[in-house]
């Protein structure tokens, strides 16, 4: 992870901020905690929220921290439905920020989620570097 | 190296039925050389053992028909303490492990037509898999439920769905295995409600029920209460069954869940073994005798990819247990100090990438747990880092530890690597690790591996333990210095279509119908009197809570409602969150 972590650094004068949850029932926590430290170490201040959350708690993190993005982890199958809630929720709380959701969403599932508006998806064992540039981009996209 | 036939006497190759050798001679000569054991006396005693136990009819051969020992190398031998080499002298010649595969989908109704294709093809263990909701403490119409009901297993609110699931199932004859742990209180007594209701003497029932609380804190995080009322659950279980179900296995302590959260196989090893030393003190504490209880406790591990390092990881387990239960906590009887345990293959491993080839991780994680001297063996899908599996990947999965079982020997000879300097240096090497976090604990805890325990779940010392070793791998995975084949190497070939499983969602609505019927139809005075009855009796530390649990769920109180009622006195635990 040291390898990329100046690139992006040098170009954005701000530390980007990102909100990272899971969203629901579901434990499996540590994809989203080894993604935390990723983020961590390329840059960006994680705000990590963890466990058993909901999506009132997650907006009410992004207007508090003033967050640039969301980061969800989903095992449980649960992806098609809490992940358009999640942009849902935030869309009506007036917040342009982008979802990005990491974890087990088998592929055919993906355009489902772009359609409804998640910003990024990343599967297991995407490497370290793509997780930070997808991050990215949906933030750079929404700023742009 | 010399590897002495524990036999003694060599049988000729070319007694084999199969073929002849034009020379046995020079065979007989080396067989000869090598026949005098190190240690007669253990030998003799385990040889009266072997002789004393059944054997399974089998000609036990090579492949090729070359007769073979139930053991080879030093003592002690399989049986003899500290069990090292196997809990049994001839291990599985006398029965295979069990392979229980663990599934659960949809309404109780589902599960139970899967229970009776079970039964009638000849099993005669049951095992239980519970929905997200459920094992959460949470009702189907609890809004954290939304999404989740009868996903990931089998949606039980309230005791009528307890008798779908085990409807016209006769549970005398049946063992029943329940993966559940915050609410494994409420899920016994509707067990045991249901079989009242059959007419059968709770004292019949067989079984397992995970209730490893203390792992939750640590890895897979369905817990409830905060960790000392829940400890208190967890021993009333304990009491309740030593005296009333003695063929029930109160607690299966879990290290599967450890190492999937990302532990290494030092720390999934030391954790449990230390998870089971803290049920031991607290059972003790409570009042339990250690050996009317300590035969009735079993280990769960994970086997993972790292061939020697697991089978070091097994044979330090059983080693070290049995040490501790003999001479650190005083146990008296044999069966006490013997390291039972349930392996799953490891489902963290399996990659999205090129998803078939975990098909041969699987394998050689079952040749692992086999020769490693497990019990039973849960072998994962090949398609479970996509979706929940199919049922062509499951019958995939339970093909392969049957080829492991009926084609490769490992069910031949006990401890089969046993005396290969190698792994005996790995055994060695897991034991002196565990031992090393045994200490640190003993020095947490001032002499109380239960205190030390506690005391390691609130200052965050098993979660960073284990988030600290997840990233470790995850960074070496992402530098290249560690070969993950299919995700940062050897990449080519992944374009397949797949057949990935999806769950009817027309479950939660009949789930949701079902609750609200049962909710109507109850007496609500009844179910109000009975939850009074259990917060009354939670505020009084000494009390049994299983009698009065019993009493609510029988009053057809759902689970939410009894957690409810307990967390008003327990409180609800909430994990600081630690990256």
């Amino acid at each position: 992870m040291s390898a990329d972590s100046n690139s992006a650094t040098d170009e954005a004068p701000e530390r980007l901020r990102i909100v990272l949850a899971k969203l629901g029932l579901d434990g499996h926590d540590r994809g989203l905690k080894v993604v935390a430290r990723i983020l961590r170490d390329a840059g960006m201040e994680v705000i990590f929220l963890g466990l058993r959350q909901t999506t009132s708690s997650i907006v009410a993190a992004v207007e508090q921290e003033d967050a640039d993005a969301v980061g969800l982890s989903m095992h449980n199958a649960g992806h098609l439905t809490l992940g358009p809630k999640m942009v849902q929720a935030l869309a009506d709380a007036g917040l342009d920020v982008p979802v990005v959701i990491g974890g087990i969403v088998p592929a055919e599932d993906e355009p489902l989620l772009y359609q409804a508006g998640v910003a990024a998806v990343l599967g297991p064992g995407a490497p370290a570097t793509e997780v930070v540039e997808a991050v990215r981009a949906a933030v750079a996209q929404r700023t742009a | 190296m010399a590897t002495p036939s524990a036999g003694g006497q060599a049988v000729p190759l070319w007694m084999g039925q199969a073929h002849v050798y034009p020379c046995p001679s020079l065979l007989s000569i080396l067989y000869a050389m090598d026949s005098t054991t190190p240690d007669n006396e253990a030998y003799g005693r385990w040889k009266d053992a072997y002789e004393a136990s059944p054997t399974r009819d089998d000609s036990f051969e090579t492949m090729s028909g070359v007769p073979v020992e139930p053991v080879y190398g030093d003592a002690p031998y399989p049986g003899q303490y500290p069990y090292t080499r196997g809990i049994h002298p001839g291990m599985y010649r006398g029965r295979l492990w069990t392979m229980r595969m663990f599934a659960g989908f949809g309404t109780a109704e589902d599960t139970n037509a899967r229970f009776k294709e079970i039964l009638r093809n000849g099993g005669g263990g049951l095992s239980t898999a519970f929905d997200m909701p459920t094992l959460m403490g949470y009702d189907s119409d609890s809004e954290w439920a939304e999404g989740e009901v009868g996903r990931a297993g089998v949606a039980v609110d309230t005791l009528a769905d307890m008798e779908d699931l085990f409807a016209d199932i006769d549970l005398a004859k049946v063992s029943t295995s329940m993966t559940i742990n915050g609410p494994a209180n409420i899920a016994l007594a509707k067990y045991i409600a249901v079989a009242e209701k059959k007419g059968i003497d709770r004292a019949q029932l067989s079984g397992t029920i995970q209730n490893d609380i203390l792992k939750e804190y640590q890895a897979q995080k369905e817990y409830i209460y905060p960790p000392r009322p829940s400890m208190r659950i967890v021993t009333d279980m304990m009491r309740y069954t030593t005296a009333e179900m003695p063929k029930w296995h109160p607690v299966s302590i879990s290290g599967y869940h450890i190492r999937e959260a990302g532990s290494t196989a030092a720390q999934e090893l030391a954790f449990t073994l230390a998870n089971g030393f803290a049920y031991v003190e607290a059972a003790v504490a409570a009042g339990l005798e250690i050996d009317a209880f300590a035969k009735r406790l079993s280990f769960f591990f994970n086997s993972h990819s790292d061939f020697f390092e697991e089978l070091g990881k097994f044979r330090a387990a059983r080693r070290i247990w049995a040490r501790w239960m003999k001479e650190h906590y005083g146990a008296q009887d044999e069966s006490s100090w013997k390291c039972r345990f349930h392996t799953q293959t490891a489902g963290v491993s399996l990659t999205a990438q090129q998803p078939e080839i975990n098909i041969a991780r699987v394998a050689i994680q079952a040749f692992a747990a086999a020769v490693g001297g497990t019990q039973s063996l849960h072998t994962d899908s090949y398609d479970e880092a996509l979706a929940l599996p199919t049922e062509d990947a499951a019958r995939i999965a339970l093909r392969t530890q049957q080829i492991v079982a009926y084609e490769t020997g490992a069910a031949v000879v006990a401890d089969p690597f046993g005396g290969a300097p190698y792994v005996e240096w790995m055994t060695d090497e897991m034991e002196r690790q565990a031992e090393a976090i045994f200490a640190h604990l003993l020095d947490l805890g001032n002499g109380s591996i239960l205190e030390g325990v506690y005391e390691g779940i609130e200052n965050g010392y098993f979660v960073g333990g284990i988030a600290d070793s997840a990233y470790r791998f995850e960074r070496e995975v992402n530098a290249g210095r560690r070969i993950i084949v299919g995700v940062n190497a050897f990449t080519e070939g992944d374009d397949d279509e797949r057949q990935l499983l999806r769950i009817d969602p027309s479950v939660e609505e009949i789930q949701l119908k079902r609750l609200g019927e049962v909710k109507q139809n109850r007496n609500s005075d009844a179910v109000s009197q009975a939850l009074a009855k259990l917060k009354a009796d939670a505020a009084v530390p000494d009390l049994n809570l299983m009698p009065t649990t019993i009493e609510a769920v029988q009053a057809y109180a759902t689970e939410g409602e009894i957690t409810q009622a307990l967390a008003d006195v327990f409180g609800r635990y909430t994990e600081q969150a630690i990256v």
